[in-house]
C-alpha cells in the first residue's frame, strides 16, 4: 500500500494541488461579478478534452497497477514463495515492445509536419509491432507451461500470468483504437483530422512501454534481490 | 434601486467557448434506450438504481423479521439470513448510493449547472450506463443460480468467502465478483466523463470557483472513485482467481472437513488491505456528493447564499485527500502494530476538523435565513442533524480502545446506518423532491412528500437510536439468533421486536414516495421553469424540462457565483447566474 501512495496517489494529489492552485482557490467569488474577462486563466484548459481525458484514464490505470504491484511485494513476503525464470523470449518481446513505440512516434512527427502516408505508415509498423507483442507474450505464457510453471502452483507464476495478461489486455484495447485510426488515415481523412488519435495512440503506447518496463523489472528473478532491497527500503 | 441593462458594457458576446457537435438521435430506440443524452442516460441510471434498492429494502424487512422472531419464521434460514444482510450492504452501498450519485445526479446535473451542451465523451457515457446495467443483472441473476448468492458479508473476506461453509459458494461468489468488476469498468467510463465536462465544458464565466457545490462534491467523489475503485477490482480479480482457477493469493491452507484443500501460503489480510483501501473513499463517495448537494438546498431554501465557499470547497477537497490515509481504521481487530493503529487513528480524527467545518457552514447558512419548510429542506435539515449524529459515534470507533470491544456489535450497524446509509439517503430524497419539477416539469405533491419525510425522519431514529443501546449490551453484528447469551437481557429481544415495527412501518413509507413519483408525472402540479427560484444554471434553461443540447441557440454565460441569494439592493431575493453585472445607478 505504502508503494501505491508513494509512486501513484501522491503524484497524482500533486497534480490535482497544483493544478487547483492555479484556479484562484482564495478567490471571493460573492465579490466578483462580471464578465469572465476579469479572471483570466480560469476557464478550460486549452487542451482538448480527449487528452485530458487520456490523461485522467492512465491515472486510473496507474492506480490500478500499482495497487496489483504493492499486492504484489506484500505476497512476496510469505515463505511459500518461488520466483521462477523469465524465459528469453521476454527480451525479444521487450525489443519488440520499443520498437511499436518509436514507430508510433514516427507517425506522430510526420503528423506534426503533415506527412500523411508517414503517418499511415507508422501507424501500421507500431500496430504489427504491437500484435508481435501479443503473440510473444503467448509464446512466453506457453514455454513457462510446457516448463511445468503452471498458474496454480506458485503465487510468483500466478502473478506473472495475472500482471502480464493484464497488461497485455490494455494493449489489445489499445490496439483497437489503433486500428480505428488507420481506418481512417485509410478514407482519406484530412489530416487534421487524424492529427489528435494519433497523438493520443503513441501517448497511450509510450505509457504501456514504461509499464511494461515497470512490469518486466519485477517479474524476473535476477531483479528479485532488487525487489527485496526495495520492499525494505519502502515498508 | 437598481436595474439590469442588458448590452451595456458589463455584457459580453458568447464567443469563446466552442459549440460541439451534437449527436442527434434519430429513432425512437436512440432517443430513449441507446441514448447518449447524459439527461437520458441519468435516469435510466436512477431507475435502475432505485429498482435494485426496492430489492435491497424487501432483504431489510426480512432481516428485520428474522431478529425480531428468532426461529418463529421458517422460511428464513441462517444461511438464507446471511445471503441476506450481504445482498442488503453490497446492493445499497455500491449499486444503489454510488450509482445514483454519480450515475444518476452527476449525470444530469453537471452538464446543467456548468452550462455545457452534453458530457464531453456521450458514447462512453452511454457505454457506462449498459455496462451498470449488466453488473445489476449479473447480481440478480445470483439469486437464481444454485446455492442462491453468496453470504459471505459485504466485505467478502477470504477464506470464509470461498469456502463451503458460506452460502452461495457455487455461483454466489463468482456473480458477485463478476459484477462488481463490471461495475467498476463502467463506472471509470462514466467517471472520465463526470470530471472531464466539469474541467473542459464549463461554460463562459464558469470560473472553478463559480460552480454549485453540487458540482464539486460530484466530481470530487468521482476522482475518488476513479483512484480507489482499481483497488476493489485488484481485490475482485484475485479472489476471483483464488475461486476458480485454484491459485493462492488470499487462501492460506486450510483444511475444510478433514480434507487438505489445495490452497496454501495465501494473506487473508492482503485482501483486506485492498478492500478498506477501496472501502474507505466508498464512504466519503457516498458522503460528499451529499455534502455538495445538502448545500445548494440548504441555501436554496433558506433565501441565503451559503456561508464559507471557499471553506466548503477546500474542506471537500480535504475530506476527499484525506480518505485515501484511513483505510486501516476497520481493521483494528485484523491485528497490526500499535503504532500503525495510532497512525490510522489520528488521520481518522483529523477528518472530524473539515467535517465539522462544513457543519458549522451549513448551521450559520441557516442562521436568520429566511428559511421555507418545503420538503427539499425537511430532507436537508434531517441530514444534519443525522449526519452529526453519525458522526459522532464515529469519534469513538476511530479510537482503537474504544474501538476494539464495539467492533462487530450492533453499534458499528447502528454507526454506519447513520453516517452513510439514513444520511446520504436523505439527501437523495431532498434532491429529487428538489429537481423533480426540472426533470419533468411538474412538482411533486406536497402533502405525501411531508408524509414520506416525518415517517422516514422519525423512523430512522426509531430504529437506528435502539441499536446503539443493543451494541454496547454486546449484541452482535451479523449474527442469525442470539440464542442464550448470559450478557444480553430479555428486553433486547422486546427492542428489536420495536424495531423491527418501526422498519416495515419505514418501508411503507417508501412505498408512498414511489407513488407520488408516479402519480406526479401525470397529475403534478405544472412547475414552470423555476419553482424554487434557484439561482444555478439548471433553472435557467429555455424549456423545462431541458431539451436536447440543454440551452437552446446559445450558451448561457455566467457573471456571478451560484449563491446570489436575498442580495440587498436587488429587485428580487434571488439573481441567476446568467445576470449579467448591474452598473450601479444613482
Amino acid at each position: 500500500m505504502s508503494i501505491t501512495i508513494l509512486f501513484v496517489l501522491a503524484p497524482i494529489g500533486a497534480i490535482i494541488a497544483w493544478w487547483l492552485s492555479q484556479q484562484r482557490l482564495t478567490a471571493k467569488p460573492w465579490l466578483e461579478v462580471g464578465a469572465i474577462d476579469d479572471f483570466p486563466g480560469t476557464g478550460a484548459s486549452s487542451l482538448p478534452a480527449a487528452t485530458i481525458g487520456l490523461g485522467v484514464f492512465l491515472a486510473v490505470v496507474s492506480s490500478l497497477f500499482a495497487l496489483f504491484i504493492s499486492a504484489y511485494f506484500m505476497r512476496m513476503q510469505v515463505a511459500d514463495w518461488a520466483q521462477m525464470p523469465a524465459p528469453k523470449v521476454l527480451w525479444f518481446n521487450t525489443g519488440v515492445l520499443i520498437l511499436s513505440s518509436v514507430a508510433l512516434q514516427y507517425a506522430q512527427v510526420a503528423a506534426r509536419r503533415g506527412r500523411m502516408e508517414g503517418v499511415g505508415d507508422g501507424l501500421i509498423a507500431g500496430g504489427l509491432f504491437a500484435f508481435t507483442f501479443l503473440v510473444g507474450q503467448f509464446f512466453a505464457w506457453q514455454q513457462l507451461n510446457a516448463a511445468g510453471y503452471f498458474l496454480a502452483t506458485n503465487p510468483a507464476n500466478a502473478f506473472f500470468y495475472l500482471l502480464t495478461g493484464l497488461h497485455g489486455l490494455h494493449l489489445l484495447g489499445g490496439l483497437v483504437a489503433l486500428v480505428l485510426t488507420i481506418d481512417k488515415v485509410w478514407r482519406g481523412f484530412a489530416l487534421a483530422q487524424v492529427r489528435l488519435s494519433v497523438k493520443l495512440c503513441a501517448i497511450y503506447w509510450h505509457y504501456l512501454l514504461l509499464l511494461w518496463l515497470v512490469l518486466f523489472t519485477l517479474l524476473t528473478p535476477w531483479v528479485g534481490e532488487f525487489a527485496v532491497i526495495c520492499r525494505q527500503l519502502l515498508s | 434601486m437598481v436595474d439590469v441593462t442588458i448590452g451595456a458594457a458589463g455584457v459580453i458576446p458568447p464567443a469563446e467557448v466552442k459549440d460541439v457537435e451534437l449527436y442527434h438521435p434519430k429513432s425512437w430506440v436512440t432517443k430513449y434506450v441507446f441514448c447518449q443524452d447524459a439527461k437520458v442516460i441519468a435516469i435510466q441510471y436512477s431507475i435502475t438504481a432505485l429498482s435494485i434498492g426496492l430489492v435491497a429494502l424487501v432483504l431489510s424487512w426480512l432481516i428485520r423479521l428474522q431478529l425480531a422472531f428468532p426461529s418463529s419464521l421458517s422460511a428464513i434460514g441462517p444461511g438464507d439470513y446471511l445471503q441476506f444482510i450481504t445482498m442488503h450492504g453490497m446492493i445499497m452501498v455500491i449499486y444503489l448510493l454510488t450509482a445514483l450519485f454519480l450515475g444518476g445526479f452527476g449525470n444530469y446535473l453537471i452538464p446543467l449547472m456548468v452550462g455545457a451542451r452534453d458530457m464531453v465523451f456521450p458514447y462512453v457515457n452511454m457505454i457506462s450506463y449498459w455496462v451498470y446495467l449488466l453488473a445489476v443483472l449479473v447480481l440478480v441473476a445470483s439469486f437464481f443460480m444454485p446455492g442462491g448468492p453468496t453470504g459471505s458479508g459485504w466485505t467478502l473476506y477470504p477464506p470464509q468467502a470461498i469456502l463451503s461453509g458460506t452460502p452461495g459458494q457455487d455461483w454466489g461468489i463468482i456473480l458477485m465478483l463478476v459484477s462488481l468488476i463490471l461495475f467498476i469498468i463502467g463506472f471509470t467510463m462514466g467517471g472520465l466523463n463526470y470530471v472531464v465536462t466539469a474541467l473542459q465544458a464549463r461554460t463562459r464565466g464558469m470560473t472553478m470557483m463559480r460552480m454549485p457545490l453540487t458540482v464539486w462534491g460530484i466530481i470530487t467523489a468521482t476522482v475518488l472513485a476513479l483512484l480507489a475503485f482499481p483497488a476493489l477490482f485488484v481485490g475482485c480479480v484475485m479472489l476471483l482467481f483464488d475461486r476458480i482457477l485454484g491459485t493462492s493469493f488470499f487462501m492460506p491452507a486450510v483444511v475444510e472437513m478433514g480434507q487438505h484443500l489445495k490452497y496454501r501460503g495465501g494473506s487473508p489480510l492482503l485482501f483486506q488491505h485492498l478492500f478498506w483501501f477501496f472501502g474507505h473513499p466508498e464512504v466519503y463517495i457516498v458522503a460528499v456528493p451529499a455534502f455538495g448537494i445538502v448545500s445548494d438546498l440548504i441555501s436554496t431554501h433558506a433565501r441565503k447564499n451559503i456561508f464559507g465557499y471557499r471553506m466548503m470547497v477546500w474542506a471537500i477537497v480535504v475530506i476527499g485527500a484525506l480518505s485515501f490515509v484511513v483505510w486501516a481504521h476497520h481493521m483494528y481487530v485484523s491485528g497490526m502494530n500499535p503504532y500503525f493503529g495510532f497512525f490510522f487513528a489520528a488521520t481518522t480524527l483529523v477528518i472530524a476538523i473539515p467535517t465539522a467545518i462544513k457543519v458549522y457552514n451549513w448551521v450559520l447558512t441557516l442562521w436568520r435565513g429566511d428559511i421555507h419548510l418545503t420538503v427539499p429542506m425537511l430532507f436537508a435539515l434531517s441530514f444534519i442533524v443525522t449526519f452529526v449524529n453519525g458522526g459522532m459515534t464515529g469519534l469513538f470507533l476511530g479510537n482503537p480502545v474504544v474501538d476494539v470491544p464495539l467492533s462487530d456489535t450492533m453499534f458499528v450497524v447502528a454507526h454506519f446506518h447513520m453516517v452513510m446509509g439514513m444520511a446520504p439517503i436523505f439527501v437523495i430524497f431532498g434532491a429529487i423532491y428538489h429537481w423533480y419539477p426540472k426533470v419533468t416539469g411538474r412538482m411533486m405533491n406536497d402533502m405525501l412528500g411531508k408524509f414520506h419525510f416525518w415517517v422516514t425522519f422519525l423512523g430512522a431514529y426509531a430504529i437506528y437510536f435502539p441499536m446503539h443501546y443493543l451494541g454496547l449490551l454486546g449484541v452482535p453484528r451479523r449474527y442469525f439468533e442470539m440464542g442464550d447469551m448470559a450478557f444480553v437481557p430479555q428486553s433486547a429481544t422486546t427492542l428489536n421486536g420495536f424495531i423491527t415495527t418501526a422498519a416495515l412501518i419505514v418501508g411503507f413509507a417508501q412505498m408512498v414516495f414511489l407513488f407520488n413519483l408516479i402519480w406526479s408525472l401525470f397529475k403534478g402540479k405544472p412547475a414552470g421553469s423555476n419553482p424554487w427560484r434557484a439561482t444555478t444554471l439548471e433553472w435557467q434553461t429555455p424549456e423545462t424540462p431541458p431539451g436536447h443540447g440543454n440551452w437552446g441557440k446559445e450558451l448561457p454565460v455566467v457573471y456571478r457565483w451560484a449563491y446570489d441569494y436575498s442580495v440587498p439592493g436587488a429587485k428580487e431575493d434571488f439573481i441567476p447566474q446568467n445576470q449579467p453585472a448591474v452598473p450601479r445607478t444613482a
